[in-house]
């Protein structure tokens, strides 16, 4: 599904985020990336999500190496990743469904698909009923469980969080890491960064560690 | 048809959009009705200057005025002689005293020409042309008539016709000018306020870019936008505008005694200047968009 190879990402201004990395991430996988403040974590998902482009070596995600993918493609690509954020970066100045439903209006579904998906997205991360809300009205981990349902609402084989718990209390951590468990059952591929090393290893799954830009642990050797 | 419905939405959604500040949408959409409202104004008026000349047709008349020694009769005969002419379409005969009379009672001279011994008017001839007649064979024509032992003068009335004519054409190219310019204004009005509202929703649109909108559906909600503008434009200019205009004109026409009436902005072209309107503001809003948007990527 996601495949590294010799990957380096230098910013502008000569800052290299990433050096020499290559890991390898299978369909179905749920993987955690860790690392502290600066390893980066963060540059590695902007390489999947095409945010950033890499300085060396090839991305591959899904099959395409995303070298190939030119600018104008990138809508198109990034419609088969869900991208969930610390921040969650949901839009304000609308309810709740209209955030869910943004991929799917831009997918170009029809209305009756669009309310049929987001109910069910909604559902999945226990917010149904809320649809018309505004998220401000919302708490925090509700408002990233929103996030989560616009992120998994167009059905795409791969989902990204980068620090999805980053705000939450502990007991409302674990309550959106199952949820994440629950996408991976039914097949999604999950890569989601994270500091809450307690949490990580209480869930034991395939662990990514990476330290200053370098991998430092792929997780093979230790995954179940 | 899903396309058309989600255009359908998109349209729906800018005016929308728009009715949540209705205060400065009113303002920057009287702008750009101010703008439109100044060539569409001079074009009316230009237009209306063209009726009027068109309506001038016999002023291609000249009149050929008589020695004073030319009795009634000879200029009866003479009349007849240049009605014959190939030229002539028509000739009226004006005596001396139908002539007098017709002065005392419209020039306000009535008591001076009393006091007078004698009749100080010739007779005159009205000479009109035929109608397909060049300017330059009516000079000639003039010029034949004038070296006739009985004529005084010949007084062409085409020349001022002519020069409001010139002038006409002038104020026509002006109106152009003024009308591009204004144009090239409704579009940077436009595109300066969707550049503003391209800032507003920066969010929006990095978030949208995020989960795969493609510029064209980002692009889609703001070149609505530009088109309310500039069809708000259009409108109001149409509807208040026009109708502050039409008062002066009407009061500027109504000095010409003749039967010339005002024509407004026709049917047609009130809709060729909202359909203008609409496009103006969908230019700038493409301008702007191409212009900002890639500026806008996710971080």
């Amino acid at each position: 599904m996601i495949s590294f190879q010799n990957v380096a990402k230098r910013y502008p201004g000569g800052y290299e985020a990433l050096r020499e990395l290559s890991i390898n991430i299978d369909a179905g996988e749920f993987v955690f990336l860790t690392g502290p403040s600066g390893a980066g974590k963060s540059t590695l998902l902007k390489l999947i999500a095409l945010i950033e482009r890499a300085t060396r070596g090839s991305v591959i995600v899904n099959g395409l190496n995303t070298a190939r993918v030119t600018r104008r493609k990138i809508p198109a690509y990034r419609r088969n990743i869900g991208v969930v954020f610390q921040d969650h970066k949901l839009l304000y100045d609308r309810p709740v469904f209209d955030n869910v439903a943004l991929p799917l209006v831009i997918a170009g579904m029809g209305r009756r698909e669009t309310q049929r998906r987001v109910r069910a997205a909604l559902d999945q991360v226990g917010l149904l009923g809320r649809e018309g809300h505004a998220p401000v009205t919302l708490s925090t981990g509700e408002q990233q469980r929103v996030g989560i349902a616009r992120a998994v609402a167009a059905r795409p084989p791969l989902v990204i969080a980068d620090e999805p718990t980053g705000n939450l209390d502990p007991a409302l951590s674990v309550d959106i890491m199952q949820l994440f468990e629950r996408f991976n059952e039914v097949g999604v591929t999950l890569l989601i960064a994270t500091h809450d090393l307690e949490l990580v290893n209480r869930l034991g799954h395939r662990q990514i560690k990476l330290a200053a830009g370098r991998l430092i642990d792929d997780g093979t050797m230790v995954s179940a | 048809m899903r396309f058309f419905a989600e255009h359908a939405r998109q349209l729906v959604a800018a005016l929308g959009r728009l009715a949540q500040h209705p205060g400065s949408t009113l303002l920057t959409i009287g702008v750009i009705g101010i703008a439109l409202s100044l060539p569409a104004g001079l074009r009316v008026v230009v237009n209306n200057g063209r009726v009027l000349a068109g309506s001038w047709e016999h002023a291609q008349d000249f009149t050929v005025y008589l020695n004073m020694e030319v009795s009634m009769n000879a200029a009866g005969i003479l009349a007849q002689e240049i009605r014959g002419l190939d030229d002539v379409a028509d000739v009226t005969f004006i005596g001396r005293d139908d002539a007098l009379e017709d002065f005392k009672r419209y020039s306000g001279f009535g008591d001076v020409m009393r006091a007078l011994d004698s009749n100080p008017l010739p007779h005159a001839l009205v000479v009109r042309p035929r109608t397909d007649l060049e300017p330059k064979a009516i000079a000639e024509l003039a010029k034949v008539l004038e070296r006739r032992e009985e004529t005084d003068l010949v007084q062409l009335d085409t020349a001022w016709v002519d020069r409001f004519r010139a002038m006409l054409d002038i104020s026509r190219r002006a109106v152009d000018l003024a009308s591009a310019l204004l144009a090239l204004a409704v579009i940077v009005v436009i595109g300066n306020t969707i550049r503003l509202e391209i800032n507003n929703r920066r969010r929006e649109i990095e978030v949208t870019k995020l989960v795969g909108g493609s510029n064209a559906f980002i692009r889609r909600p703001f070149l609505y936008l530009g088109l309310w503008y500039g069809f708000g434009g259009g409108l109001i200019l149409i509807n208040i505008g026009l109708q502050a205009l039409s008062g002066p004109v009407a009061q500027l026409t109504g000095l010409y005694t003749s039967t010339f009436r005002l024509t407004g902005l026709p049917w047609l072209e009130s809709i060729a200047l909202l359909g203008g309107g609409g496009l103006l503001g969908w230019l700038g809003a493409g301008l702007a968009t191409s212009r900002h948007l890639a500026a806008i990527e996710p971080q």
